[in-house]
């Protein structure tokens, strides 16, 4: 299998609580990869270590290469703002800016001056909410408020604007999670269908949507990767003890 | 944390499902009795407590379904369900054959005993006794013990062979008995197709212990 992200030896420290115990994972290009495992085990600050967003922690401290293409995101020379266009984020609550729902999209092709002209932003624009499946429903009142959407429709916007800079990969943590049944469906609908032109990691604590949309699992406890394996594997026939006991819940 | 709502009712179901294996157990041993003692009260005990069997099927498949729609299980859990699924109608297969063996009992026992019937009887005891130890096992849990008795299917195919060749020899000498020994072949068949379905419990206890689909792939 092909790697997008490469994490060898990656250990994660606030100060001094160390918070990951030397991961090693291999995430596969446009494959969905779901981070599982108790509250505080480490998924969501491993997440972050895939776009270094904890650099924005002063005590933070990271240990170990993290490699995107082959390239280690951690060097001096890696530009960060440019890794997280590459790396796009979306968060488990919506958080569309004050703007309309243009402009939201608009925002980061704007920033980094990738529109040739107005007509390619309007296009760019179109474009990213089509594939966030979210077009129809706003192309009628795109210079409205984001905040008159629904609480579905805003995570899809969020979702929207991370694809307007045109990322490689997605992560995001928990996206459904604050969702209702239909609205959380639409959002699984999508992460499969981006599959097709994105790398995706997913934080979920919902089991069935790691289920339903990934293609490996990895279950962490404690800050340590206890298992990875394909999806399909881990809730048939997990190999680890540990990884049984969380998936059929064995332990609170 | 043991105490897990779907705990109590794997527990129902495995309970459900050890009543339905020792009430077929208990069917294929009359029928049995019903033809060695020619004794055609038993063989239409059998016939009738063969309502039950299905009743306890129907039982079993509503409460895996209910397992599985509201409990969503995973890992050994969702191996179990799936398990006690597919050995329900196995086990009600196995007692309608029980029910044809008491009915060819029904015939037998009108005519004039054609021989002692020491082979079939024996036939009888192993098949009964490998689905016992099949559905200890799966209670156990335990696949060697399962992988054991996959083979002692071959026992069973050689005692049908056996007595094949003997009633087709019987009626090929004798033309008048050829309505009781075609009783008794059928008899025989019925008792080496439940070897088969004992088999296939043993390849599911194999899954659900290992994970391993062992089906189609001679016992290994």
């Amino acid at each position: 299998m092909e790697s997008k992200i490469s994490i060898s030896n990656l250990n994660f420290f606030y100060g001094k609580a160390q918070a990951l115990y030397d991961i090693n994972l291999e995430i596969p290009e446009r494959e969905v990869v779901a981070f599982i495992g108790p509250s505080g085990c480490g998924k969501s600050t491993f997440l972050r270590t895939l776009n270094r967003m904890n650099d924005t922690i002063p005590i933070a401290k990271v240990d170990g290469t993290v490699l995107i293409d082959g390239e280690d995101i951690y060097s001096s020379k890696t530009d960060v703002v440019a890794l997280r266009r590459k790396v796009g984020m979306v968060f488990q609550k919506s958080n569309p800016f004050p703007k309309s729902i243009f402009e939201n999209v608009a925002y980061g092709i704007r920033i980094n001056k990738m529109q040739t002209s107005k007509s390619d932003l309007n296009d760019r624009v179109e474009k990213a909410l089509v594939n966030a499946a979210l077009w129809d429903e706003v192309k009628d009142r795109l210079s409205s408020s984001a905040f008159g959407l629904s609480g579905g429709q805003q995570q899809r916007l969020c979702i929207a604007r991370a694809l307007a800079v045109e990322p490689e990969v997605i992560l995001m943590d928990e996206p459904a999670s604050a969702l209702d049944p239909i609205a959380t469906q639409k959002i699984e609908e999508l992460v499969v269908e981006l599959k097709k032109d994105y790398t995706i990691v997913i934080v979920t604590h919902n089991m069935q949507q790691a289920g339903r949309v990934s293609d490996r699992t990895a279950f962490f406890m404690l800050g340590k990767l206890i298992e990875y394996n394909p999806t399909q594997k881990m809730f048939t026939n997990p190999d680890e003890r540990l990884t049984e006991d969380y998936i059929t819940g064995r332990f609170g | 944390m043991e105490n897990r709502i779907i705990d109590q009712q794997l527990d129902r179901l495995r309970d459900k499902l050890l009543l339905l294996g020792g009430t077929t157990e208990r069917a294929l041993q009359r029928a049995m009795q019903s033809l060695t003692n020619r004794d055609s009260d038993l063989a239409q005990n059998v016939l009738r407590e063969d309502k039950v069997i299905d009743e306890m099927e129907l039982e079993i498949d509503r409460l895996c379904i209910e397992i599985l729609a509201l409990q969503q299980p995973a890992a050994h859990d969702l191996r179990f369900v799936i398990s006690v699924a597919k050995i329900t109608p196995i086990l009600e297969r196995i007692a309608d054959h029980a029910g044809s063996i008491a009915k060819a009992a029904l015939i037998l026992n009108t005519e004039p005993q054609l021989k002692q019937y020491i082979d079939l009887p024996k036939m009888a005891t192993n098949a009964a006794e490998m689905l016992r130890s099949a559905l200890d096992a799966f209670t156990s849990e335990d696949a060697e013990a399962s992988r054991r008795i996959i083979k002692q299917d071959r026992v069973i195919n050689k005692s049908y062979k056996r007595i094949f060749s003997e009633l087709i020899e019987m009626m090929i000498s004798d033309p008048s008995i050829t309505n009781s020994a075609a009783q008794l072949l059928f008899a025989a068949k019925h008792l080496e197709r439940i070897g088969d379905y004992v088999k296939d419990i043993c390849e599911l206890n194999v899954y659900l212990t290992e994970a391993a689909f062992i089906k189609h792939s001679k016992g290994k």
